[in-house]
């Protein structure tokens, strides 16, 4: 394996996972060992490496979400020993390596636990309410014509930068598994926030965060009581600041907007 | 008014409506501690009382008390109704493990069960004081002469006289305050990120004076009680069945 380190020593692991038939059914923890895994292997491969052993049993393999792998399309979301994406700051569950455990620890392995996001089967979540919460207002219309020069909207270095920031969001679900409330608050206001910053989120600015609120709210999400968790185990690190500009556009956009709906 | 119910009743809205009333009752604490307070002067409670009818009696004040009444039920009311909004939010099935202590304050994620404790404190509290203070039928208070007043008063400070005799209250009063200050060390905060106040030169500012508030608040609470405990100055008259002219004539010399 290129770049792997010579020394490092196979480790054998406890694994209690979170095993569920499907939406309905009652699901259960299941411990699992498993052996000669490389400190230099993903926790992803480490979970491939039990699913081939599980195969190899004639069991039925662990379902979990994934997709690059590289740490960008946020399709990972394992609750790893009481900590979305694991014990490490700022990580995605692909890019979190078994050099983070020791040789005979015990990893409790959980799916994302919220109403709104209910359980497909084993640890693989539905967060289609994501989508339904982007499909509300977090668009911005672009009409078609010729196409606009570069640098024709003057933007402050500082504001693109910020929306920048907010935009890194990869709708992982962490800040909502992390949450005591199953809030998506830090989700929203990533997503209101980054549009807001800039002069072509404007045209939907108020309707937006109206329709982006509801939404959230119909899909059953908590409310923020501004714990914090959210923002401490977000894998891009978007910051609580996004939540008091998300409050302030709503508040403006309630008080100033000709929705009376 | 649609619109304005659906906003107040959506979550962003519910969060305001927590963070306006949090703040108020803020305000109210600062005002309610000052008179505590006066508790301590060494003045058979000529000051106290002074404040305490003044509280009782002054127009503008009887109408803030409204307010406040209403600030607190509201408090109340959401506080206890997002709780149980936000647990059903996490579904039937909660983590097997779960170290959010790693990512989190304690008193963050618990001021539900912080405010459940000081709602039970307030009921003690408001039966003990206010209740008797303003219903002649839960005890009343008897009268004394205050110097700067030609009528006489309330004695609401023999009440606290008594009451800060008796171990138990004491220390009730004082873990009460333990709760407040927990309350207040998440509360001041958020209450400010939640209208919208984040900024990188004022919100530093805003985490320190919470903290400070805090922590200054629940001491010089719990103080009071707890001096009056040990302090063998602080006496309650012996109020049953006097009328006014004997409480009248039995005024310690400070009075006078």
């Amino acid at each position: 394996m290129a770049g792997s380190n010579p020394n490092a020593k196979p480790m054998n692991l406890t694994l209690k996972v979170w095993r569920q038939k499907n939406r309905i059914s009652q699901g259960g923890i299941v411990d699992y060992q498993v052996k000669d895994i490389s400190p230099d292997m993903s926790f992803l491969e480490m979970l491939d490496v039990l699913n081939e052993d599980l195969l190899r049993q004639g069991q039925e393999p662990v379902a979990f979400d994934h997709d690059c792998r590289e740490g960008i399309c946020g399709s990972c979301n394992l609750f790893i020993n009481g900590r979305a994406h694991g014990p490490e700051q700022g990580t995605t569950t692909c890019q979190l390596h078994m050099r983070k455990f020791s040789d005979g620890d015990t990893i409790t392995i959980e799916p994302w636990r919220a109403s709104a996001f209910p359980i497909n089967k084993d640890l693989s979540v539905d967060r289609s309410a994501f989508d339904r919460i982007i499909q509300a207002g977090g668009y911005v219309s672009i009409n078609t014509g010729g196409t606009p020069d570069a640098n024709e909207i003057p933007i402050p270095k500082d504001i693109a930068d910020r929306a920048f920031e907010a935009a890194t969001c990869i709708g992982c679900g962490a800040c909502v598994a992390a949450c005591k409330n199953a809030s998506a608050m830090l989700f929203v206001s990533a997503k209101v926030s980054q549009l807001a910053l800039l002069p072509q989120g404007h045209v939907e600015r108020k309707t937006r965060v109206e329709n982006m609120v509801a939404q959230m709210d119909i899909e059953g999400f908590g409310a923020c009581t501004n714990i914090g968790s959210c923002a401490a185990e977000c894998p891009v690190g978007i910051s609580l600041e996004n939540i008091a500009i998300l409050n302030q556009e709503f508040l403006s956009a309630k008080a100033t907007s000709n929705n009376l709906a | 008014m649609s619109w304005i119910s659906k906003t107040l009743t959506s979550s962003i809205g519910r969060k305001i409506v927590m963070a306006t009333t949090g703040l108020f009752l803020c305000s109210f604490l600062v005002v309610h501690l000052l008179i505590n307070l006066q508790l301590l002067r060494h003045d058979g409670g000529a000051s106290f009382n002074f404040w305490a009818e003044f509280m009782g009696t002054n127009p503008v004040i009887r109408f803030m008390e409204i307010v406040l009444m209403l600030g607190f039920a509201v408090h109340i009311y959401q506080g206890l109704a997002l709780a149980i909004k936000n647990k059903k939010a996490r579904g039937a099935q909660g983590y097997v493990v779960n170290h959010s202590e790693q990512n989190s304050q304690w008193a963050s994620r618990n001021m539900a069960l912080l405010g459940t404790l000081l709602l039970i404190f307030l009921i003690v509290h408001l039966m003990n004081f206010w209740v008797r203070s303003r219903f002649d039928a839960f005890g009343g208070l008897a009268e004394v002469k205050v110097p700067n007043l030609d009528h006489p008063v309330g004695d609401l400070y023999s009440v606290a006289a008594a009451s800060f005799k008796i171990p138990w209250y004491v220390a009730l009063y004082a873990l009460a305050q333990i709760a407040l200050g927990y309350h207040l060390w998440h509360g001041f905060r958020s209450g400010f990120q939640t209208l919208g106040v984040k900024h990188p030169k004022y919100t530093p500012a805003i985490y320190y004076t919470g903290y400070v508030f805090s922590v200054v608040i629940a001491v010089l609470f719990a103080l009071v009680p707890i001096v009056m405990f040990f302090g063998d100055q602080y006496q309650p008259r012996p109020a049953t069945g006097q009328t006014v002219e004997q409480s009248l004539t039995e005024e310690p010399a400070a009075l006078r």
